[in-house]
C-alpha cells in the first residue's frame, strides 16, 4: 500500500542527502502518510509497545553488559555489585530483567490480537510467520539472558532446559555438548549463553524490519477485518496512529514502572538471589512465566521424546495456522462459534501457566494432560472444522461503514469466558487452600513496605549491632562494605562513623613486598569479612551444614504464597516474604518437638523452617544484645530488628528506587492523561 | 563449539580412595563437572537390588551388571537423574537408594529407575578398580 514517496524535503541539506539515500522518503510514507485503517482499538498500539520494549531491552542490556562478568565465579557478584555501585545499576537491571517479562506480556497480547482478528489469513502469512520466528528468537533470548546472573534458578533452568536436547535419539547428545561446551553446564555454557543473549535481539530486530516491511506491503487488518478500499477507510500514520499508539504505551508504562520501582521481584524466583551451586538441586525448579505454560505441556507427557516434541510443536504450530483455519470471514468478530472457541482456548493457555508452576503431583498431572490435549484440538480440531461448519454473520461492506454503525454489543461472550474462568480458579482455590499448612510465618508490620516504605534507622543500626555481635560469628556479610554504612538510605551513620566502625576490623591484606600476607585495620571500601575462609570449612564447622551468607538472604527466602493471594500481592505491593519468613525463623525455634516430628542428632526444632529440622541453634535470647537507644533487649525485638538490617543489606538502594518510582507515576499519569486529550482532539473527526 | 583443550584436560580420569568410606555411607566426587555418588552398599541393600525380577523393570539391567565383580559392596553411579538432570538425594525414597526431588523419580540401591519420569538408569561412569580400596574414574 505504501508506494514510492513523493516526499520532498523543504531544508536544501536534506534534499541534498534525499537524491543520493531516500531515507526521509522512506520513513516519511512508512510512519507519517502510511495510510492506517480508521477502526483500529487499541489492541493495536501493541506493534508499538514491542518496538518500544525491544528498544529498551536493547539500550538498557548494552549498559548492563558493560557491567557484566561472564564469568562462573563472578557473574553472580557482578550483576549483584551492578545493583549496588553502578548509578542507577538497579534501575537498569530492574528495567531489563522486568523487561522481559513486560516484553513478553506484550508479545502474548499481540499474539491473541493476531489470532483473534484473523491477521495471519491471506494475504498476511508471511507476516505471521515472520512474528512466530520473532516469538521463538524471543523466548531463546529470554532463556539465556535468564542463566547470566548465574543463581540457582539459572543454573538449573538452563539444566533442564539443555537436557531437553538430550531427549532427541543420536544427535541428542553431541547437541547439548554443544550447547554446553564441556561435560555439564559451567563456565563455557555461560560465556556462550552470553555471546548469543548479545547477538540474539539484533537478530530480532532484523526480523521486527522483515515483520514491518511485510507489513507495510499487506496493510494492516483491522477489528473487522475488511480490506480498506477508499480514502474514507484510512487515517494517515501521523497524527491518529502516532498520538494513539503513545497513549498505548503510556499506559503500558505505568504498568511496567509499577513493577520497575514497586515489586520487582514478583516476576522472579527467590532461589536466583543465591549462587549457582552445581551439587545442590532446588526442590522446585520453575521456569519464567511466560514459559509456564510449555513447561506444563512437556510434563503432561510420560514419555521424555514425547514430551519434548509435545512442547516444540505448541509453537511451531503456530506457524501452521494460515493454512488450518481456513475460514474466509477475517474477524472473530463475525463467528459466533469462533468466538466462544477463541475465549476458551486463552483460558486453557492461563491455566496451562498455572499448572506449569505447581508440582507435577496427582490432580495437576491429569489437569495438564487434559489441557493438553485442548491446546492442541483449538489448532488441529476446531479451527480446522469451525471452517467447514460455522455461518458466519454477515461483515460490512467497507470500514468506513462498521465505523458508522458501531454498536455497543461487544462484551457478552467475553463476559461468559470470564465468569467460565473464574469459576474454574474458584475451584482451584478449593484445593490451594486445603493444601495449605499451618506453618506460614506470619505477617509483621515492616516501616520499608509499601510505596512510600522507609527503613528505620533505629532498627538498622540495632540490626547492626545484632549482626555483629551474634550473626557475624558464623554468617558472612560478603556484598557489604563499610562504606555502605554511611550511605543514603542507610543506618544514617557519618563517613567518621564508617570509619571508625571499619578500623575495628581486621582485615587481610597483601602479599607485601616480603611477599606475605599480613592484616591490617580495615577501610571504609572493605567488605565485611566472613567467619569462615571458604565453604567447605563452614560446613565441617558447623555440623555439614554451611551457614548462608546474609547479604541477600531476605530476598534469596520466600515462602509459596499460593493462589489466590499472589494475584492479591500485585494490588497491595506486598514484597515482604523474605523478611517475615527470616523474622518467624529466628523465632520459631521451640524445645518441645511436636509429637510426629523426629529431629535428627545435631539439628533443632523450627516451625517455621522448611522440614522443620534446622542445624542452627536458637541464635537470640532475651537479653543477649544491650540496647543503648532503650529498646526491649527481647527475641521479638532482635529478630525484627536484624531482619530489617538484613532487607537493608539486600536491598540498599530500596529508599531510592521508591521515591523515584513515585516520580515516575506521577510523570507518567499526567503524560498519559495528556496524550488521551490530544488523542481525542486528533480523532475528533475520525469517528 | 566443542569442548576446549583445557576443559577436556580438566577431564581426565581421578582417582578415588575408598578406604574411608563405611559401610552403608556414601561420598560424592566431581568428575567432569558431574557428581559421582561412590556407596559402600550394605548386606541388606545388595540382596534388595538383587532380589528384584529385572525384566518387571522400565529398564531392565541386573546389578551384576552395574557393579564390577568382586567388589560388588561398591556402587558408582552419576547422580544426575536421567529425567531433566537435577541431582538426587541418596538414601531417600522408597527403594532404599536415590530420590529425584524435582520431579519424583526414584531409585533403588543400584541406581535403577523405579518409579517417577526418567526414562533410565542412573548411569555408571567409566571406572576401574586400582586396588581393593581405590578405584579411578575416567
Amino acid at each position: 500500500m505504501s508506494g514510492p514517496s513523493d516526499y520532498q524535503p523543504s531544508n536544501p541539506a536534506l534534499q541534498w542527502i534525499e537524491r543520493r539515500l531516500p531515507i526521509i522518503g522512506l520513513m516519511h510514507s512508512s510512519f507519517v502518510a502510511y495510510p492506517t485503517p480508521r477502526n483500529l482499538n487499541y489492541w493495536w498500539t501493541f506493534g508499538a509497545i514491542l518496538s518500544l520494549m525491544l528498544g529498551i531491552q536493547i539500550l538498557t542490556g548494552v549498559i548492563l553488559a558493560m557491567h557484566y562478568t561472564p564469568y562462573a565465579d563472578l557473574a553472580f557478584k557482578s550483576v549483584e555489585l551492578i545493583v549496588r555501585d553502578v548509578n542507577y545499576g538497579w534501575l537498569l537491571r530492574n528495567m531489563h530483567a522486568v523487561g522481559a517479562s513486560m516484553f513478553f506480556f506484550a508479545v502474548y497480547v499481540h499474539m491473541f490480537r493476531g489470532l483473534y482478528y484473523g491477521s495471519y489469513k491471506e494475504p498476511r502469512e508471511v507476516l505471521w510467520i515472520l512474528g512466530v520466528i520473532i516469538y521463538l528468537l524471543m523466548m531463546a533470548t529470554g532463556f539465556m539472558g535468564y542463566v547470566l546472573p548465574w543463581g540457582q534458578m539459572s543454573f538449573w533452568g538452563a539444566t533442564v532446559i539443555t537436557n531437553l536436547f538430550s531427549a532427541f535419539p543420536y544427535v541428542g547428545e553431541s547437541i547439548v555438548t554443544l550447547l554446553w561446551g564441556g561435560y555439564s553446564v559451567g563456565n563455557p555454557t555461560l560465556n556462550r549463553f552470553f555471546s548469543l543473549h548479545y547477538l540474539l535481539p539484533f537478530l530480532i530486530a532484523g526480523v521486527v524490519v522483515l515483520h514491518v516491511w511485510a507489513l507495510h506491503v499487506a496493510g494492516q487488518n483491522n477489528p473487522d477485518g475488511v480490506e480498506a478500499k477508499t480514502e474514507k477507510d484510512t487515517v494517515p500514520f501521523t497524527p491518529h496512529a502516532t498520538i494513539k499508539d503513545l497513549f498505548g504505551v503510556s499506559c503500558f508504562l505505568l504498568l511496567y514502572a509499577w513493577f520497575i520501582f514497586y515489586m520487582p521481584n514478583y516476576l522472579g524466583d527467590a532461589d536466583n538471589y543465591i549462587p549457582a551451586n552445581p551439587g545442590v538441586t532446588p526442590p522446585h525448579i520453575v521456569p519464567e512465566w511466560y514459559y509456564l505454560p510449555f513447561y506444563a505441556i512437556l510434563r503432561s507427557i510420560p514419555n521424555k521424546l514425547a514430551g519434548v516434541i509435545a512442547m516444540f510443536s505448541a509453537i511451531l504450530v503456530l506457524a501452521f495456522l494460515p493454512w488450518l483455519d481456513s475460514a474466509r470471514t477475517r474477524s472473530t468478530k463475525y463467528r459466533p462459534l469462533a468466538k466462544q472457541f477463541f475465549w476458551i482456548f486463552v483460558v486453557v493457555c492461563i491455566l496451562l501457566g498455572y499448572l506449569g508452576a505447581q508440582p507435577p503431583e496427582g490432580i495437576y498431572v491429569i489437569a495438564g494432560r487434559v489441557l493438553t490435549v485442548c491446546y492442541f484440538s483449538y489448532f488441529l480440531i476446531v479451527l480446522p472444522l469451525l471452517s467447514r461448519i460455522e455461518t458466519p454473520r454477515p461483515v460490512p461492506n467497507s470500514i468506513a461503514d462498521a465505523v458508522l454503525a458501531k454498536g455497543g454489543r461487544v462484551a457478552a461472550s467475553v463476559a461468559v469466558a470470564l465468569v467460565a474462568a473464574g469459576a474454574l480458579l474458584a475451584g482451584t482455590i478449593q484445593d490451594a487452600r486445603a493444601a495449605e499448612g499451618n506453618d506460614k510465618p506470619p505477617g509483621n508490620n515492616w516501616s520499608f513496605a509499601g510505596p512510600f516504605g522507609k527503613f528505620d534507622r533505629g532498627a538498622l543500626q540495632r540490626g547492626l549491632k545484632v549482626y555483629k555481635e551474634v550473626c557475624s560469628n558464623c554468617h558472612g556479610l560478603s556484598f557489604v562494605a563499610f562504606r555502605n554504612l554511611a550511605e543514603a538510605g542507610g543506618p544514617g551513620y557519618s563517613p567518621a562513623q564508617a570509619v571508625a566502625f571499619a578500623s575495628e576490623y581486621k582485615i587481610k591484606d597483601g602479599p607485601n613486598d616480603a611477599g606475605d600476607m599480613f592484616e591490617r585495620p580495615g577501610r571504609p571500601a572493605d567488605y565485611f569479612p566472613s567467619p569462615f575462609p571458604n565453604e567447605q570449612a563452614a560446613r565441617a564447622a558447623n555440623g555439614g551444614a554451611a551457614p548462608p551468607d546474609l547479604s541477600l538472604i531476605t530476598k534469596a527466602r520466600s515462602y509459596e504464597r499460593g493462589f489466590p493471594w499472589f494475584i492479591f500481592d500485585f494490588f497491595t505491593q506486598y514484597q515482604e516474604q523474605g523478611p517475615d519468613y527470616v523474622a518467624a525463623v529466628l523465632q520459631g525455634f521451640e524445645e518441645k518437638v511436636p509429637e510426629g516430628v523426629t529431629i535428627p542428632e545435631g539439628s533443632y526444632y523450627n516451625k517455621y523452617f522448611p522440614g522443620h529440622a534446622i542445624k542452627m541453634p536458637k541464635p537470640l535470647s532475651d537479653g543477649q544484645v544491650t540496647y543503648d537507644d532503650g529498646s526491649p533487649t527481647t527475641v521479638a525485638q532482635y529478630a525484627k530488628d536484624v531482619t530489617t538490617f538484613l532487607m537493608w543489606t539486600a536491598e540498599p538502594h530500596m529508599e531510592a528506587r521508591k521515591r523515584l518510582g513515585f516520580q515516575v507515576f506521577v510523570f507518567l499519569i499526567i503524560f498519559a492523561g495528556l496524550m488521551y486529550f490530544t488523542k481525542k482532539k486528533v480523532w475528533a473527526d475520525a469517528h | 563449539m566443542n569442548p576446549d583443550a583445557s576443559t577436556i584436560a580438566a577431564g581426565a580420569p581421578i582417582e578415588v580412595d575408598l578406604s574411608p568410606i563405611a559401610e552403608g555411607q556414601d561420598i560424592k566426587v566431581f568428575w567432569r563437572g558431574k557428581p559421582i555418588y561412590i556407596s559402600h552398599r550394605t548386606k541388606k541393600q545388595i540382596e534388595e537390588a538383587r532380589a528384584v525380577n529385572v525384566a518387571s523393570l522400565p529398564d531392565p539391567q541386573s546389578d551384576e551388571a552395574r557393579v564390577k565383580s568382586g567388589h560388588d559392596q561398591w556402587l558408582v553411579v552419576i547422580g544426575i537423574c536421567t529425567h531433566l538432570g537435577c541431582i538426587p538425594i541418596a538414601h531417600e525414597g522408597n527403594y532404599d537408594g536415590f530420590f529425584c526431588p524435582c520431579h519424583g523419580s526414584q531409585y533403588d540401591s543400584s541406581g535403577r529407575i523405579r518409579q517417577g519420569p526418567a526414562p533410565a538408569n542412573l548411569a555408571v561412569p567409566p571406572y576401574q578398580f586400582v586396588s581393593d580400596t581405590k578405584i579411578q574414574i575416567g
